[in-house]
C-alpha cells in the first residue's frame, strides 16, 4: 500500500468559546504522510503568525525534500533516518524564521509557538515536538500520550511535587519550558515509533487536553474511530462544552494498512554481498 | 498579586502574610516567617512551597499535626479558600490569581524562561515582567493592525472541517434533565433497557450500522457514525448532522426499534 492509501487523515480547528481569534495552525500532506500542528503565542496576531510559519515551513520543506530523498534511508551526516533529520531540521528552520521576524518587527517581539509533527514512512512514525502540544496513540484498547510535554507542570509531575490527579487543578498549566521561535536555537525532541495497522493517532493543542480529561478523549477516539471526521468534530465539541477557554485543534490519523517499503530481491541481497 | 495566608484565632484576624517567597515556614520559634507563639505549635511546624501560582503545604513532622478543611494531612496542594488549622489557629489560603486575570489570559500558553544559572523559580505575579515569564501583551479586541507579513502564514492544505460552533456552553457536569434511557422494543433483546450514564454511548453493530448518543448540557444527541444506510428517528432518516433526541423518540437501527426517554 502506498502511504496515501494506508493513512486516513482528518483535521479540525476551532477558536473555542472565549477567544476571538485562532492562534492554532494545522496542516498535512497526505502524499508524504506528514502531519503538523502548532499552537502559537504572542500578542495581537503574532501567535497566528508563529504557528502559521511553522506549519507552512515544515510541510512545504519536507514535501520538497522528499521529492529527492527517501525518509527511511540513513542520513550520511547524522546516522539518523532521513525522516528524523528532516523533521528536526525543518522545525529548526521554522524557529530561525520566527526568531528573525520577531527580532526585526517590533509587533512580533516575543512570539513563539509549540509544535507537534509526525512523518509516517516504512511502517514507522517519527514524532517531533516542542512545548505542550501532544500526540496520542490508540492501539487496541490502550490510549496513551506518546509525547511528554515540555512544561513546568510536567517537570513538577516528574519530580514528584504534584500528582497527576492534582495536576488538572494547577494554575501553572499553561507554562511551557520550550517553544519554537523564542531563542536563536531550539532543542527538538524526536522519537521513532513502530506503527501497526489499526492504530489511530491524535495530535492536539492544549485546548483539548486542558479542557477534557484523558479518559473522555480516549472514549471518543475509541468509539468514533470508524468515522474520523465525526470524531474530530466530537473532540472539538467536547472541549467547547467543557468551557472552550482556548483554541482547540486536532488531527486524527488512522492507519488502514501496511506501508512497509517494498525492497526488490536484489536490494535485499545487496547488503549480504 | 501573590497568594496570601490570613492568620486568625477565634474568628479574629491576627495578621496577613503574602506568599512571596519560594518557601516559608510556620512554627513557634522566632526564625519562622509565620510565628505562632503557642505551646501546641511545634518549633517548625509546617512549610509552604510556592512555585509561581501554585502553593504546596507540608507538615514538618510536627507533634500535633495540622488539618486542611478539617482533614488531617501531611502534604497538600493548596486551593483558594482552603483553611489550615494548627491548634486553635486558622490560616486561610487566598489565591485570587484566577479572579484577577481573566480565565482567558490564564489559559494562554506562555513560555517560561528558565536560565540554567538561576535557582528554582520564585513566586512571580502572573502579570509582572520578571524576565522569566514572557507574558504576551493581552490583545485588545477589535484592534488588530494585521500588518502584511512576507511569510504570510496559511495552514498548508488543511481542509479543516469547520465544526458548527456549539451553543453557549456551560461546564455543567451533571445534566439537569435526568438520565437518558434507551429501551429496546423489537428483536431478540426486546424489553432490555440501557442507561446512558456516559457522555458517549455507541449503539449498533460495527461495520453494519452504528450511532453514537452524546450527553451534553443541552440534552442528548444522536449522530450517525458508520454503515451503508442511515438509521431513522421517528421514521425519518438521520443525516450526517447530530440531532437532538426528545423523550419518546423512536430510533430504528439495523432493523431494531428502540425508544429514548428520560428517567427523572
Amino acid at each position: 500500500m502506498n502511504i496515501e492509501q494506508a493513512l486516513e487523515i482528518v483535521s479540525a480547528t476551532h477558536p473555542g468559546m472565549v477567544r476571538s481569534h485562532n492562534e492554532d495552525s494545522v496542516g498535512y500532506e497526505a502524499s508524504c504522510g506528514l502531519v503538523v500542528l502548532a499552537d502559537g503565542m504572542g500578542g495581537y496576531n503574532a501567535g497566528e503568525v508563529a504557528s502559521g510559519i511553522t506549519v507552512s515551513v515544515v510541510s512545504s520543506e519536507i514535501k520538497n525534500a522528499l521529492q529527492n530523498s527517501v525518509a527511511e534511508d540513513e542520513d550520511a551526516g547524522s546516522g539518523e533516518d532521513i525522516g528524523v533529520m528532516l523533521l528536526r531540521k525543518q522545525v529548526q528552520k521554522a524557529n530561525a524564521s520566527i526568531y528573525h521576524a520577531a527580532q526585526s518587527q517590533p509587533q512580533y517581539a516575543g512570539m513563539g509557538t509549540t509544535v507537534v509533527a509526525g512523518l509516517f514512512y516504512d511502517n514507522h512514525l517519527a514524532v517531533a515536538h516542542v512545548g505542550d502540544s501532544r500526540m496520542y496513540r490508540l492501539r487496541g484498547e490502550v490510549f496513551e500520550s506518546i509525547t511528554r510535554d515540555h512544561s513546568l507542570l510536567q517537570e513538577q509531575i516528574d519530580s514528584g511535587i504534584i500528582s497527576t490527579a492534582d495536576a488538572r487543578r494547577s494554575m501553572n498549566k499553561n507554562l511551557v519550558t520550550r517553544a519554537v521561535g523564542i531563542d536563536a536555537n531550539v532543542d527538538v525532541e524526536v522519537h521513532v515509533h513502530a506503527v501497526q495497522a489499526g492504530d489511530v493517532y491524535l495530535l492536539c493543542s492544549d485546548g483539548l487536553n486542558d479542557m477534557v480529561p484523558d479518559d473522555e478523549i480516549a472514549d471518543a477516539v475509541k468509539m468514533l474511530q470508524a468515522n474520523l471526521p465525526l470524531a474530530a468534530n466530537q473532540l472539538i465539541e467536547m472541549a467547547n462544552d467543557h468551557g472552550g477557554r482556548d483554541n482547540v485543534s486536532v488531527i486524527l490519523i488512522k492507519v488502514k494498512g501496511d506501508f512497509a517499503v517494498q525492497h526488490s530481491w536484489l536490494e535485499k541481497l545487496f547488503p549480504w554481498l | 498579586m501573590a497568594a496570601k495566608l490570613i492568620l486568625s484565632m477565634n474568628g479574629a484576624v491576627v495578621q496577613e502574610y503574602p506568599l512571596d517567597k519560594e518557601r516559608i515556614t510556620i512554627g513557634r520559634k522566632a526564625h519562622n516567617a509565620i510565628v505562632i507563639d503557642n505551646l501546641a505549635v511545634s518549633g517548625e511546624h509546617a512549610a509552604i512551597v510556592t512555585i509561581l501560582n501554585d502553593s504546596f503545604l507540608e507538615d514538618l513532622n510536627s507533634t500535633n499535626g495540622l488539618t486542611v478543611n478539617g482533614i488531617a494531612t501531611k502534604k497538600h496542594f493548596l486551593q483558594n479558600n482552603d483553611v489550615i488549622e494548627i491548634g486553635k489557629y486558622k490560616l486561610k489560603y487566598l489565591n485570587d490569581q484566577a479572579s484577577q486575570t481573566t480565565a482567558a489570559d490564564f489559559e494562554k500558553t506562555m513560555i517560561l524562561r528558565a536560565p540554567a544559572a538561576q535557582s528554582a523559580p520564585k513566586a512571580a505575579d502572573g502579570n509582572e515582567q520578571t524576565g522569566k515569564l514572557k507574558t504576551p501583551p493581552s490583545s485588545p479586541q477589535g484592534m488588530s493592525p494585521a500588518p502584511a507579513v512576507p511569510a504570510a502564514p496559511k495552514p498548508v492544505s488543511a481542509p479543516a472541517a469547520q465544526p458548527t460552533p456549539a451553543p453557549a456552553a456551560q461546564p455543567a457536569p451533571a445534566a439537569p434533565m435526568g438520565t437518558g434511557m434507551v429501551q429496546i422494543l423489537t428483536g431478540p433483546n426486546a424489553g432490555k433497557e440501557l442507561e446512558l450514564v456516559k457522555n458517549l454511548t455507541t449503539l449498533g453493530k460495527a461495520g453494519t450500522q452504528v450511532v453514537v448518543l452524546t450527553r451534553r448540557a443541552q440534552g442528548y444527541f444522536i449522530t450517525y457514525v458508520e454503515g451503508d444506510s442511515y438509521p431513522t428517528v421517528n421514521n425519518k432518516p438521520l443525516g450526517d448532522q447530530p440531532q437532538q433526541l426528545n423523550a419518546h423518540d423512536i430510533v430504528e437501527l439495523a432493523g431494531v426499534k428502540m425508544e429514548f426517554y428520560l428517567k427523572s
